[in-house]
């Protein structure tokens, strides 16, 4: 007996809008279908009638949370079109940000799972955190979420010496924080049993679906741009690849957390051994004509510009695969035969969204075909249900 | 009397859908994070609902993409009257950077109507508080 099971299109851990039809066989997932364009806005379209620098903040506008990842993707294509090199100082502020946006993603990510696990308290601890990343990023850039502090050639503002001291300050608390979480995490056993062994991505699976980001490293796939192609500074910075060899989404979390104290390291020695000098240098208005393709590591994985150019002011393509995309495919792997109770962990664990509230998935009955639709509050009653019968491991196994 | 009560208890309780209709993401993050400890919307009463029927007031965040238009009239209609709607953000506004892009109708107002307009790219979670109060003042009047 099978039933269809449509999701979306409107899901509060998918990015985009998008609509997914699950087949189910009793509370097993069965087969797995993606259906996307709710949220298609024709953006690359519109980037074709809008010079370089009108384009950086179009593709800040890409997205909300890794705005950040987008524009210098872009930005380094773009720099690279034009045979242009930014000034060192403005390179060092520029990643700097880049590895506040993946702490803020991070603490952001941390929350939204332990909502979906039901662990709310869990939510408003990181939530409340994130606000210092976003007071510091408020600081450096004047804007909470979309920075605009990339411009071809560079950056746009400059460091000075408080900010450093602010910024070096509020690292102090968050890393004393980030320990704590690290600590509820190690000695809350239904958290780690509720998340243990969900959404099991085997590491070949994980290399032939192309999954990136934290979802391929929890399978244990050292799989990083700033390590394997560096970019930018990443060349002299030190830092580790985080992995986990759980495959499932524990493993995703012991990997965020892992990586939220890499980037803690990361920005203190950007902003110790940060070089003076200029921040930008001037950029032409028009690219010879050439292609390009640029990549980052953005916090949820690979991020893919191709740029082309004709010698105009304007590009002549800009084509985007942000890392989402990646990991559709790996999603519907884990979602099989998988439970129904376990869709929203699972989606949460690819991809940190909470963009919407309203929710609501429609069982339908293959045999009547009637259809009933439950609320995904609903949903996640049902998923703790299903986790309150798990037995608890007393002393939980955590792969820190 | 009754009449009375209602409107006291509406303005004591304003329970929101947050609707995302194309919006890039940052909105919707900074209307969640109205909800968390900092900024806190709850201790007005302003409670986030997940379905269009529990719900008092849509915050739509978002230019209204051309897939979205009939989910969006969908939703308003099942909400319950009286229903005021709430667009956040230069998207809901007027479509902002998407403007003029083929698949974005180019703000809310295209579809359905809109009581309080809170600007920004993206708005700061206390715009959002003040959209909200400022909605209810005009209630009180
Ligand atoms: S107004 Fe700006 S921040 Fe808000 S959804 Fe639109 S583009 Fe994103």
């Amino acid at each position: 007996m099978k039933f269809q099971i449509p999701i979306g299109p409107q899901h509060p851990a998918l990015k985009e809008p998008i609509s997914l039809r699950m087949t189910v066989e009793g509370e097993i997932i069965r087969d797995a279908d993606l259906r996307l364009g709710y949220n298609h806005r024709g953006l690359e379209k519109l980037a074709e009638q809008k010079t370089w620098i009108q384009n950086i903040y179009l593709t800040e506008r890409i997205c909300g949370i890794c705005s950040h990842s987008h524009t210098t993707c872009y930005v380094q294509g773009v720099e690279k079109l034009m045979e242009i090199e930014p000034p060192k100082r403005g390179q060092y502020i520029r990643y700097l940000v880049s590895e506040l946006e993946r702490v803020h993603s991070h603490l952001l990510w941390l929350g939204v799972a332990g909502h979906e696990a039901g662990f709310d308290s869990f939510f408003m601890y990181t939530w409340r955190d994130r606000e210092i990343v976003m007071d510091i990023l408020e600081t450096i850039s004047g804007n909470r979420v979309h920075y605009g502090i990339n411009t071809i050639g560079g950056v746009r503002r400059d460091l000075d010496e408080q900010q450093v001291k602010h910024i070096l300050d509020s690292l102090a608390i968050l890393r004393e924080r980030s320990e704590y979480y690290q600590h509820l995490g190690t000695n809350e056993p239904s958290f780690v049993a509720r998340l243990a062994g969900v959404g099991y991505l085997s590491r070949e699976d994980a290399i032939a679906l192309c999954a990136v980001g934290p979802t391929v490293r929890a399978s244990g796939v050292p799989m990083d741009v700033r390590k394997d192609d560096p970019y930018g500074i990443y060349g002299e910075v030190p830092f580790e690849v985080c992995t986990a060899d759980t495959c499932d989404v524990l493993g995703r979390t012991v990997v965020r957390i892992k990586e939220l104290f890499q980037c803690y390291n990361i920005i203190e020695y950007l902003l110790k051994n940060l070089p003076s000098g200029p921040v930008a240098v001037r950029a032409p208005r028009r690219a010879k004509p050439n292609e390009v393709v640029s990549r980052y590591e953005a916090p949820r994985g690979e991020n893919i510009h191709y740029i082309k150019s004709n010698g105009t002011d304007k590009p002549e393509r800009l084509k985007v695969r942000a890392p989402t995309l990646g990991n559709y495919a790996a999603t519907i792997k884990m979602l099989k035969n998988g439970f129904i109770a376990d869709v929203p962990l699972i989606f949460a664990a690819i991809d940190p969204c909470i963009c919407c509230a309203e929710r609501a998935v429609a069982l339908v009955d293959a045999r009547s075909g009637q259809e009933r639709i439950i609320s995904m509050n609903a949903l996640k009653k049902l998923s703790r249900q299903v986790s309150a019968g798990n037995a608890r491991k007393r002393e939980a196994e955590w792969p820190l | 009397m009754l009449t009375k009560l209602t409107h006291w208890s509406r303005l004591k309780s304003p329970w929101i859908l947050h609707l995302n209709t194309g919006a890039c993401n940052a909105c919707d993050i900074e209307v969640v994070a109205a909800l968390t400890p900092r900024f806190d919307v709850e201790r007005f009463g302003i409670l986030l609902k997940a379905t269009p029927r529990h719900a008092d007031v849509i915050v739509c965040t978002g230019p209204a993409t051309r897939q979205m238009k009939d989910r969006l009239i969908r939703i308003y209609e099942q909400t319950p009257d009286p229903k005021f709607v709430i667009a956040v953000g230069a998207c809901a506004m007027s479509g902002c950077v998407y403007r003029g892009a083929y698949n974005v109708l180019g703000g809310i107002d295209q579809v359905i109507p809109v009581d309080v307009y809170v600007p920004g790219c993206p708005v700061r979670p206390d715009a959002v508080i003040d959209g909200v109060v400022k909605l209810l003042n005009k209630l009180k009047g």
